[in-house]
């Protein structure tokens, strides 16, 4: 199968602390804490959303895969947060990348794994021999309605994937698997500028049944055993969730160390798992054994198992890390936050 | 409203999107948007790809804005001179006032511009950042 040949990633710099919202809220702080196990999330600049997110981590990708742009067959990008609800994010990203124009683009939407699916696309399309290279991004300024359990832990931020043969990749695809079904566990109808969601019906039949599903389905056809993994990376719509969907699959907390990095940024929905994986290829190193399973409600799982190759150490150093970004922080309070969300959607 | 056409903005693509430079074929001196004519009277340049890395030349802080950036004032505008040898000005964000002084490495970055009302089309494009 195809391999990613160049990864980059993107956080903005603002953040707001769970503390701030809860006393603005008047909630118990200590009890949201307990529930969702992150302090802090990022916010976007008043002048970032998801089409400038998405080419901010593409360019790092570029950076990386240190491929003429223009070999890029198709770009493809992820979000529940596209800036138009018609006109593609995606040529506002392959015009910023100088691509040119031939190429094929699309902008794909399924809740928090629209990023994920971008990989099985392009992995399928360079295997074909459709196309050489292939660019996928998972990128939100997620949105929730102030007072909403949601506004603890939305986020910003997103990364960005250049899907390419598998020689000269930094990380063969080894396998993927998807397990998907029709479950409205949370939902935003058109027009509507806040999503809904069915309160506890988001943990076991929705992200547990899917994660689960769809990781376990990868270890069948792989026949790999859980404890192969040198890091494994579960879609993070906080941290409790996917510590706990790994505790049932067997994993132990330093498999899923590097990539939770929801605890620092919070939910960044298309862009968590995938900024997971990120952190993760960030470290790596040559022969390790990568797990990642995203989670879209609706719902949907894509697991994949990739193995880094000795040529990840050459370009680990091209572009930032995700590390470098959830360290470069200013905190906002309330209403400099309102202000920021207010601006995003002008 | 500021240059609401959406059309003058996809113009400027190549110079606002992909940061490209001109460089003069005879004195080799580099332009940020293009020239028709160079000072030393030459009328040949080639396009070439920006780093994007820079050192502010002179800053300001804007407080009464257009009214396409009026939401988002007070912001900064810099006369930047990039790594290159172009000049070009930019708003520099994420950043405050204080943090800047002439000298400060900036690096470019792709933001929104403004959006031409709540029906329009968004703009997008370079603006810098303090390097971090």
């Amino acid at each position: 199968m195809a391999g990613i040949v160049g990864w980059g990633s993107y956080i903005p710099k603002y953040r707001i602390t769970v503390e701030e919202i809860a006393a603005v809220q008047g909630q118990n702080l200590k009890a949201i804490i307990d529930g969702l196990g992150l302090t802090e999330k990022s916010v976007p600049g008043k002048d970032e959303d998801a089409a400038t997110i998405a080419v901010h981590a593409s360019r790092d990708a570029l950076k990386r895969a240190g491929i003429n742009p223009k070999e890029i067959g198709a770009v493809y990008v992820g979000s529940e947060s596209h800036p138009y609800a018609v006109k593609p994010t995606a040529s506002i990203v392959g015009e910023a990348l100088d691509i040119g124009n031939e190429y094929t683009a699309l902008d794909t939407e399924f809740a928090c794994k629209a990023g994920s699916g971008t990989i099985q696309i392009n992995a399928g399309m360079v295997d074909s021999g459709m196309i050489k290279y292939g660019l996928g991004v998972g990128a939100d300024t997620s949105q929730a309605e102030p007072g909403n359990a949601l506004e603890y832990s939305a986020a910003a931020g997103g990364a960005a994937f250049i899907i390419g043969p598998k020689n000269g990749s930094v990380a063969t695809l080894d396998f993927t698997a998807s397990f998907t079904s029709d479950t409205p566990d949370f939902w935003r109808r058109a027009l509507q500028p806040y999503p809904a969601h069915a309160g506890r019906f988001t943990g076991e039949p929705a992200y547990f049944k899917h994660v689960l599903g769809a990781t376990n389905l990868i270890l069948k056809k792989s026949g790999a055993k859980i404890s192969d993994f040198d890091h494994i990376v579960l879609h993070m719509p906080n941290a409790k969730f996917p510590e706990r969907a790994a505790k049932i699959l067997g994993a132990t907390p330093k498999q899923i160390e590097v990539g939770l990095v929801v605890k620092k940024i919070g939910n960044t929905y298309s862009g968590s798992s995938l900024l997971g994986l990120a952190a993760v290829l960030d470290v790596a190193k040559p022969e390790q054994k990568i797990l990642v399973t995203s989670y879209g409600s609706g719902a949907g799982s894509d697991s994949f198992i990739f193995t880094t190759t000795n040529k990840i150490l050459l370009v680990q150093k091209e572009a930032r890390k995700v590390s470098e970004y959830i360290a470069r922080k200013e905190y906002l309070g309330y209403a400099q936050y309102l202000k920021h969300m207010e601006e995003i959607h002008k | 409203m500021f240059r609401e056409s959406p059309i003058l903005r996809w113009r400027g693509y190549n110079d606002r999107y992909k940061l490209k430079g001109y460089k003069c074929r005879v004195c080799k001196k580099v332009y940020f948007e293009k020239k028709g004519l160079c000072p030393c009277g030459s009328i040949e340049f080639d396009e070439i790809e920006l780093s994007g890395k820079g050192k502010i030349a002179a800053f300001t802080q804007i407080h009464g804005a257009p009214e396409a950036f009026e939401s988002k004032a007070p912001y900064c505008v810099a006369v930047i001179d990039l790594a290159e040898g172009a000049r070009i000005e930019a708003q520099v964000v994420d950043c405050k006032y204080s943090d800047l002084k002439i000298g400060t490495d900036v690096e470019a970055v792709f933001r929104k511009f403004y959006s031409s009302g709540e029906k329009g089309a968004i703009h997008y494009g370079t603006k810098f950042v303090p390097k971090f």
